[in-house]
């Protein structure tokens, strides 16, 4: 498409706001967060208005800004994604869908998937009628992913996956996962998996759902037995789904600064954090303690400065003068600035991060956000693995010696299950 | 900055070479007992590559590389960090910005002798502990008929005995007023200070009953708040530019130094402890570049966010910064902390930029304050 046929991102922008005046409700600051909340009929209500916010939006011409229209998308550009997530400030917007179902699945499907994969479930997912989930993580190890024993064996135009994933967010109430399996035991562990589309909630898939230390029950663990796959939902070629799982990662180490993300402005900024060290201060009563300000100002410093990286990082990337595992920087330093942040409101706080009562205001939580609050540093890959990844790759420092390069992966040393 | 224009690149570029040529590390050792640390040809030449002109605009001599003199000059304050090089950047520049901004006609003799090199003006601007402080001005400047009258100390004052003129930030009533003082006027004394950086000297200045027309007070008498603001953001974009170029040449030679250096067999690179050490360097290390440009961009076009920023970049790189550089030391073990090493170069200009105008923790409180006001919250 030439760029003069482009609606133009002023055009375009007050066409979203005037829709979005009209149709969306206004709301108080949404925190991401894992907190316990909602009760699980309250969740799968908010669940259900995400999806109709979704196909409002879809509706609208407001989906998809930078998905090719052959796939239901606006052939737009991240500086019409930028202009909308301007726009949708203090607005509702469909927060479950973001995040993993447009990046890294609807993305993955985008750079790897079949033409037919791409019709059948990119314009479902941007009218909101599937949700994605990563079928990644496995019970005897997330960090090492290729590490997966997940197995799906051929059986004529299908395939039989049997095994158990397990940390999978939000599973329970959710469509299709892109799931990472094992087709071939006898090379190495990077050569012989192959990736698949999944519907979660298939004959033979049993999700469970795990609780948290805070009481959340969003982790599902999910066991496949004899689930059938046939082979047109395979991704990318047999036994080359490293190549997937390489793309895979990017795109989750991305997260929200990727531009197939619709999130309003400030969410992940000012709104849902250090503006929340600010209600906790106010609650406790001690704005005027020169500590707790110094506090209040360090939330805010991390944050201003944690989007001011995001923005040079995803710069970067787009202008390609940064390779795309840079991201991994971004990574690190949202998990600890995130943790640093629980340890702040915790520290604000003071008794009433241990003994609470409802009437607490923005103090009832901090206790409990606090123990959550390693979460930021593992969920997503954790931050030693981008550590890894910024020396190995970003800097060239000498990989890890393993133990299971050349090895068939089948002769591959495991932990003995307890 | 990420996206750099071509000339702004070139112009960058020229710096970064002149320094590479004029000052080695091995020269500025040997200025360290040096009275001024630099010499005039030095000051002259880097006037020619545009150091002293671009915060004063064209009809005044100076002019712009990019159309944003700010972002333009942050560009040699990196390069000044990089090489932890000599010369009143900072002052100097501040002053010329604040004579063209609200100097009078009578003032364009000595703008055009600041943007040659042939004078110098510094900035006095904090003062002794307890009024340390940032806003914390107490200097008196008196209005007495035709007349101000400055009474009290100024420290540190950067370059105050090289410079010919000084910016004097004080108080009459309850409102900040400023004074362009020559340092020979009757009352001006200047004693020197001893600092950390090898490159910079610093001054203390008494102002005892020092009198003069009241044409010298640049502003208004009682209302130059809003210029002072201006000019400790300006101060603050470029310390901050300075110290992420000082952590970016610490960083390098560190990192060199991980495949240079090896133990027990191995280069010091392939230990996941220092790997992982150096990935948390990079990522403070980039979180201060974006900073930095972020603040550069907003201070220099005006835009609101800059206080916000610019206080974010001054306690987040004042604090990571520090951290990054003393672990540079640490990942050198004994080398490190040697006079040898040209490490404790880059260290020194960023401990020293650290506490100048306004220490991380100053700043944190600045941000709380501005975030109060955001969230129009009542205490
Ligand atoms: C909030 C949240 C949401 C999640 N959502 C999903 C999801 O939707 N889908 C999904 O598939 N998974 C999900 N996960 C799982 C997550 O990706 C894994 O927990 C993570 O990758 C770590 O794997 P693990 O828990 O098995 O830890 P392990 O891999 O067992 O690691 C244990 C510890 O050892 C460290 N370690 C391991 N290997 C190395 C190494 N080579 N070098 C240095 N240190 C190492 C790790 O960093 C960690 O500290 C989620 C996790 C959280 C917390």
């Amino acid at each position: 498409m030439s760029t003069d046929e482009i609606e133009n991102v002023e055009a375009f922008r007050q066409r979203a706001r005037a829709w979005i005046h009209e149709n969306l409700r206004p709301v108080g600051p949404v925190a991401l967060s894992l907190r316990r909340e909602r009760s699980d009929e309250q969740e799968l209500v908010a669940v259900a208005r995400d999806r109709e916010v979704q196909r409002m939006l879809f509706d609208a011409g407001l989906a998809g800004i930078c998905i090719p229209p052959e796939y239901g998308g606006q052939g737009l550009t991240p500086d019409h994604q930028q202009a909308l997530n301007d726009e949708l400030a203090g607005y509702e917007f469909a927060m479950r869908l973001q995040v993993p179902t447009f990046t890294p699945c609807l993305a993955v499907l985008l750079e790897f998937g079949t033409e037919d994969q791409r019709r059948r479930h990119i314009p479902a997912i941007l009218k909101g009628e599937e949700i994605w989930m990563q079928l990644l993580s496995e019970p005897s190890g997330g960090s090492d992913v290729a590490g997966a024993l997940t197995s799906a064996v051929r059986d004529g135009d299908e395939w039989i996956l049997n095994g158990s994933k397990v940390w999978t967010t939000g599973a329970w109430w959710s469509d299709w996962g892109l799931c990472l399996a094992r087709t071939n035991w006898d090379v190495p562990k990077h050569r012989g998996l192959t990736v698949f589309l999944l519907p979660i909630h298939e004959p033979g898939v049993e999700v469970r759902r795990i609780e948290m230390l805070n009481g959340n029950k969003e982790f599902c663990q999910e066991f496949l037995s004899d689930v059938r796959v046939p082979d047109t939902d395979r991704v990318g070629d047999i036994d080359e789904g490293w190549t997937v799982g390489t793309g895979w990662m990017f795109h989750e180490r991305m997260l929200y600064n990727s531009p197939l993300v619709t999130v309003p402005t400030g969410t992940t900024r000012g709104s849902a954090s250090s503006s929340s060290a600010l209600d906790v201060a106010r609650d406790a009563g001690r704005l005027a303690d020169p500590t707790v300000r110094d506090l209040i100002g360090e939330a805010r410093m991390l944050d201003v400065v944690g989007e001011e990286l995001q923005r040079r990082i995803g710069d970067g990337i787009a202008t390609q003068t940064m390779s795309g595992e840079t991201s991994a920087i971004g990574r690190v330093f949202v998990g600890v600035v995130a943790a640093r942040r629980m340890t702040i409101q915790f520290e604000i706080a003071g008794a009433a991060g241990a003994a609470w009562s409802d009437d607490d205001g923005e103090l009832t939580h901090c206790g409990t956000d606090f123990l959550m609050r390693q979460t930021s540093c593992i969920g997503g890959g954790t931050i030693e693995m981008a550590r890894n990844v910024i020396s190995e790759r970003v800097l060239g420092m000498p990989r890890e010696r393993t133990l299971d390069r050349d090895v068939a992966f089948r002769d591959v040393p495991r932990a003995s299950s307890r | 900055m990420q996206d750099l224009s071509a000339d702004q690149q070139f112009f960058r570029g020229t710096t970064s070479k002149f320094l590479d040529e004029q000052m080695p590390t091995g020269e500025l050792r040997r200025r360290r007992d040096t009275q001024a640390g630099f010499d005039e040809k030095y000051w002259h030449r880097g006037a020619d590559l545009g150091w002293t002109s671009l915060l004063v605009g064209e009809h005044l001599g100076g002019g712009t590389v990019s159309g944003d003199g700010l972002v333009d000059l942050s560009l040699v304050a990196y390069e000044f960090g990089r090489h932890a090089a000599p010369g009143p950047l900072v002052p100097d520049n501040i002053v010329a910005a604040t004579l063209a901004a609200a100097g009078t006609d009578a003032h364009a003799g000595l703008i055009g002798d600041l943007l040659s090199g042939g004078s110098i003006a510094s900035w006095a601007l904090s003062e002794p502990p307890p009024h340390d402080r940032l806003d914390d001005v107490t200097l008196d400047i008196g209005v007495d008929g035709g007349d101000v009258a400055l009474n009290g100390v100024k420290r540190p004052v950067e370059s105050a005995r090289q410079a010919d003129h000084l910016l004097v930030t004080g108080r009459t009533g309850t409102g900040l007023t400023q004074v362009l003082v020559p340092t020979d006027a009757a009352g001006v004394s200047v004693e020197p200070m001893r600092t950390v950086d090898l490159t910079r000297r610093f001054d203390r200045v008494i102002f005892d009953d020092v009198r003069l027309p009241a044409r010298t007070v640049i502003g208004e008498v009682g209302g130059a708040g809003g210029q002072v603001e201006r000019q400790l953001q300006m101060a603050l974009v470029l310390v901050n530019a300075e110290c992420v170029g000082a952590m970016q040449t610490g960083f390098d030679m560190t990192l060199e130094w991980m495949f240079d250096r090896y133990s027990f067999g191995r280069p010091l690179a392939s230990y996941q402890e220092l790997k992982h050490r150096l990935a948390d360097m990079k990522t403070w290390l980039e979180a201060s570049h974006a900073i930095s440009d972020a603040a550069a961009a907003a201070v220099g076009s005006g835009s609101p966010d800059g206080a916000e920023l610019v206080s974010a970049a001054k306690a987040f790189i004042g604090e990571y910064g520090t951290q990054l550089l003393q672990d540079c030391v640490q990942l050198h073990g004994g080398i490190g902390v040697t006079f040898d090493h040209d490490l404790h170069l880059f260290l020194r200009r960023h401990t020293v930029n650290r506490a100048l105008y306004g220490t991380p923790a100053e700043h944190r409180q600045r941000i709380a304050d501005l975030v109060e006001q955001q969230k129009g919250v009542v205490a």
